[in-house]
């Protein structure tokens, strides 16, 4: 498909590099002659440099002939201008990011007549995972799959744990519901594992389980189990606020840190229930002396990576339950999980993902398209969720007679509302959705592509 | 330095040559020409071996920058030239490998220079060969392997290979996919030239003669397979090949933007206005100066005159005539076209049009400043600025471009022939052309030169067809170092 891209930040490149990875041709249109260069230099891309909001520019770059724009430019009204103008030209499916939470409120009202197809808010996303986090602290990530009702949890095993040198086939045994390993992470590699996998101290795992049964999982994973019910948030950005929000209507205690008086007010008039503190979040003293100690969970979301890490470091030190940190730059992630930040958000991820997922479902229109995509380990494997419809292949079809692609497993079918952790005797039917796990350099697009060959004509009989 | 993805590379392109090198073989089957057969087996043989030892290669990262680009193509390029001399050399066609050597990269640069003093003697399929390498050189060997093999994807790297093997100052993709780039590029440079056969046919030309013409016009190239290049063909087959050569010089994407209709846009390419005025005015000025020659017959030197400035300006080196026996004003104007060669992007050499724009309008600026010491201006072509950085890189490459013609002039010279064909000699190398003026005009060949100044000449048209800097980084030894932290 023929995809502009209008800004060339931080979620620009990464979407572009998603996008242009997955064989798209993509147009990244910015402002700033040195970003772009870096785009083309590292990317297979064309870049044009001007304003994207500018019909002379979008006509250059041919909008109206494009399947896509994305607008992510820093400024809302400018995402919002690039959208109608695209759409005057003749560009068929717009996405804008909307991120200030005046706007973003009442888009409902406007989508149509700005011509937006989707908007997307990284910081509300972020602050709504960091909510779903809190709620249940023993996962380290959790991706939600048929309207909520199943999710794929990170857990990670102990060493002498009860799950060290436990082999998969034995789960059941030691769990006593029925969940399944769909990924394993173990240093740096990644296994999508089968049932004589052994699983060792200090993994990382990825576990399918439907919603109702994630408090037993917990319980028989003898994992700590706090409920949270304060929370210090450090850094008074746009997530801080929106997660505010979600924890002050769930009755979670919020302590606001923030070293900018003038913020300070503002947060204040925000957020009339929560305790703000006008204190230096990277200052020890000032953390102790805002009660860092006696916190269930801290939030780091400064704007600056390295101040998130130090004081989620610290946090750690001072055996904090539950640490969660926000870093922009993820290409370090692998090298701060060994120091003990495992329970990372980042907000032009989590965007990526979501515009990944509506590209790849405007590419398939009729067939059995993609629903939901996550992506986790460093976005090293993707969970996708599909529709089975009338055109997908053996249906009714026992799972284990039926040949998959290697390095992937169905983690969860879903059928009228009941979820179904399959069995090799178990089937797809029309209707049903569907969870796929697979590494992520393949996107698929329709459930059809997890199949490694069409069916012969008896099979479908 | 990415070692292993160099030499992955380069596997790669062997492999490329080898299917491409099977034309000419059969060929020389079909001929009956025994030798030539033997030769072409031989230097299969090499490739194969070769080839095979580079896919013992297996690179731990995949990413490439811009010196990895600059030295796989510079690399490239002279493994290419060896490779290809190999058959002349195995087949006993010319015996010796200087020799060999000189006519291979003549032919892949497309310069068109030769050493071969009885064409009409060669074995075909050697022939077919021949200017075969000028039509894979004009479009760029690297280009054709960017659009028959798909990189890692969705990575930047083959932009660097471009970049790196495409004339001009700045190179730009015409689609967001290099491959898809190098696909449309080779599209269109395959369409004109089974154009350019067609119409040939049409003219009563021979199959095999219209064939490896359109592959020297093409790759303005400008090897022959008869001894007075051109001149012994109609007026009409004189008219199609000068009409092409001049085609063949114009930027490629202005046929791409033709193509998706955006004709306001292509024409008002400046560098193309440029190249077709300069063309038109030269060919002007000279045929008043030879008309005194032909008397009664205006038609015949408007031909002649149009054919030798488009074949010179396109540094194809085609002829119709012996313009070393042209007045002095006329020879005069035929050196100057040979600096300033076709337009950015085309498949022609040369300092390039763009390049002379650029320079010409950054002269106009400077002097200006000295006027007006505060004033705030910047180059610009077709409405956009040009960056500094490209003004200065056109900047350094002519410096670089004078230093390495007057060390080539110089070593020439010791050969004690006359000044005249020292400086064409150089130029016409240096600037892919072929033929120059005195001992190495358009009847003439390079066969009395001697080793050193073919192999400096050799040197020259590498350099000229890369832009200097590929090869020029070679010999930096900080490029072949690992990298300190």
């Amino acid at each position: 498909m023929k995809i502009v891209v209008i800004g060339d930040g931080k979620v620009g490149y990464t979407l572009t590099e998603a996008l242009s990875k997955e064989g798209h041709d993509i147009l990244v249109i910015d402002n700033q002659k040195d970003v772009l260069e870096r785009s083309e230099e590292l990317l297979d891309v064309m870049v044009l440099n001007g304003n994207g909001a500018s019909v002379d520019v979008q006509r250059q770059a041919d909008v109206g002939a494009s399947d896509l724009m994305i607008a992510v430019t820093s400024a809302d009204e400018l995402n919002l201008i690039c959208c109608m103008v695209a759409r005057k030209l003749g560009c068929r499916h717009t996405i804008a990011r909307i991120r200030n939470p005046e706007y973003a409120q009442h888009l409902s009202l406007l989508r149509e007549e700005l011509g937006l197809s989707m908007t997307v808010n990284p910081e509300s996303s972020a602050a709504w995972e960091i909510f779903r986090l809190l709620q249940y602290p023993s996962f380290l990530k959790r991706d939600a799959f048929a309207k909520g009702r199943v999710e794929i949890v990170e857990i990670p095993v102990a060493q002498d744990g009860r799950f060290d040198g436990l082999q998969l086939t034995d789960l059941y045994k030691t769990v006593k519901i029925r969940v399944l390993v769909c990924a394993v992470e173990r240093g740096d590699e990644v296994f999508i594992p089968d049932g004589s996998f052994v699983l060792r101290g200090g993994d990382k795992i990825y576990v399918t389980a439907p919603t109702q049964d994630l408090v037993a999982l917990i319980k028989s994973t003898s994992l700590d189990q706090v409920k949270i019910r304060s929370v210090m948030i450090v850094g008074g950005s746009r997530i801080s606020v929106y997660l505010a929000d979600m924890l002050l209507e769930a009755g979670i205690k919020v302590k606001l840190i923030d070293n900018d008086i003038e913020k300070c007010t503002e947060l204040c008039q925000r957020l009339p229930r929560a305790s703000v503190i006008h204190a230096d979040g990277a200052s020890i003293s000032e953390l102790n002396q805002a009660g860092i100690t006696e916190t269930d969970a801290v939030v780091t979301l400064t704007n600056i990576d390295e101040e998130n890490l130090l004081i989620s470091m610290y946090a750690n030190h001072m055996h904090v339950p539950k640490v969660v940190t926000k870093v922009n730059r993820t290409e370090y992630n692998e090298i701060f999980r060994d120091k003990g930040i495992d329970c990372v958000v980042s907000p032009k991820l989590i965007t990526c993902t979501d515009i990944l997922r509506y590209v790849r479902a405007m590419q398939n229109r009729q067939g059995a398209g993609v629903i939901t995509l996550h992506r986790m380990v460093d976005s090293k494997v993707e969970a996708l969720e599909f529709r089975a419809a009338a055109s997908t292949w053996y249906l009714g079809v026992p799972l284990m007679s039926i040949p998959l692609k290697k390095n992937l497993l169905i983690a969860c079918i879903t059928r009228n509302g009941k979820v179904l952790i399959p069995r090799g005797s178990d089937c797809i039917t029309a209707g049903d959705s569907v969870v796929v796990v697979t590494t992520s350099d393949r996107s698929f697009r329709d459930l059809n592509d997890i199949f490694d060959e069409a069916p012969h004509f008896d099979a479908q009989v | 330095m990415n070692y292993r993805m160099i030499i992955r590379l380069l596997g790669t392109i062997l492999r490329i040559v080898a299917v491409l090198m099977l034309p000419a073989l059969l060929i020389s089957v079909f001929q009956g020409e025994s030798r030539a057969v033997y030769g072409f087996a031989i230097t299969l043989g090499v490739i194969a071996v070769l080839s095979v030892l580079c896919l013992f290669a297996k690179p731990k990262r995949n990413t490439m920058y811009a010196r990895e680009g600059y030295a796989v193509v510079g690399v490239a390029w002279i493994l290419l030239s060896i490779l290809g001399a190999l058959p002349f050399y195995f087949s006993g066609a010319i015996p010796s490998f200087i020799d060999c050597l000189f006519e291979t990269a003549s032919g892949f640069t497309t310069t068109g220079a030769s050493i071969l003093t009885d064409v009409e003697a060669m074995p075909m399929g050697l022939l077919f060969w021949r200017s075969f390498t000028h039509w894979l050189g004009g479009m760029g060997v690297l280009v054709f392997m960017l659009a028959i093999t798909p990189m890692a994807a969705g990575s930047g790297e083959s932009l660097h290979i471009m970049r790196a093997e495409s004339p001009g100052p700045q190179v730009s993709k015409l689609v967001p996919r290099t491959l898809k780039t190098a696909q449309i590029l080779y599209t269109i440079y395959i369409g004109m030239t089974v154009l350019q056969i067609i119409l040939m046919l049409l003219g009563g030309m021979p199959v095999f003669d219209s064939v490896i013409t359109a592959f020297g016009t093409a790759g303005t190239g400008g090897f022959g397979i008869k001894a007075d290049s051109m001149a012994g063909y109609s007026p009409y087959l004189q008219w199609v090949v000068a009409i092409f050569m001049a085609l063949f010089g114009v930027n490629f994407a202005v046929y791409y933007l033709l193509l998706i209709k955006e004709v306001k846009k292509a024409l008002f390419n400046e560098e193309l206005r440029f190249y077709l005025g300069l063309m038109l005015l030269s060919a002007t000025v000279i045929f008043l100066n030879i008309m005194p020659m032909f008397p009664g017959n205006a038609g015949d030197a408007i031909r002649h005159a149009f054919f030798q400035i488009s074949s010179i300006m396109t540094t194809t080196g085609f002829a119709t005539t012996d313009f070393n026996a042209w007045p002095e004003a006329s020879r005069a104007i035929l050196v100057m076209l040979m600096l300033v060669g076709a337009s950015a992007g085309s498949t022609g050499g040369g300092i390039k049009c763009a390049r002379i724009l650029i320079l010409l309008k950054s002269l106009r600026l400077q002097i200006r400043k000295m006027l007006h010491p505060n004033v705030v201006h910047l180059v610009r072509m077709d409405g956009e600025t040009v960056e500094p950085e490209t003004v200065n890189n056109a900047l350094a490459f002519l410096v670089a471009y004078c230093a390495i013609a007057i060390g080539s002039i110089l070593i020439v010279s010791f050969d004690g022939f006359s000044f005249e064909t020292n400086l064409t000699s150089v130029f016409a190398c240096l600037n892919n052309i072929g033929p120059g003026l005195g001992l190495v005009g358009p009847m003439g060949s390079y066969a009395g030169l001697s080793n050193l100044s073919k192999l400096v000449l050799t040197l020259d048209m590498l350099i000229g067809r890369l832009e200097i800097f590929p090869i020029l980084i070679l010999c930096v030894p900080s490029v072949w170092k690992r990298a300190r932290a």
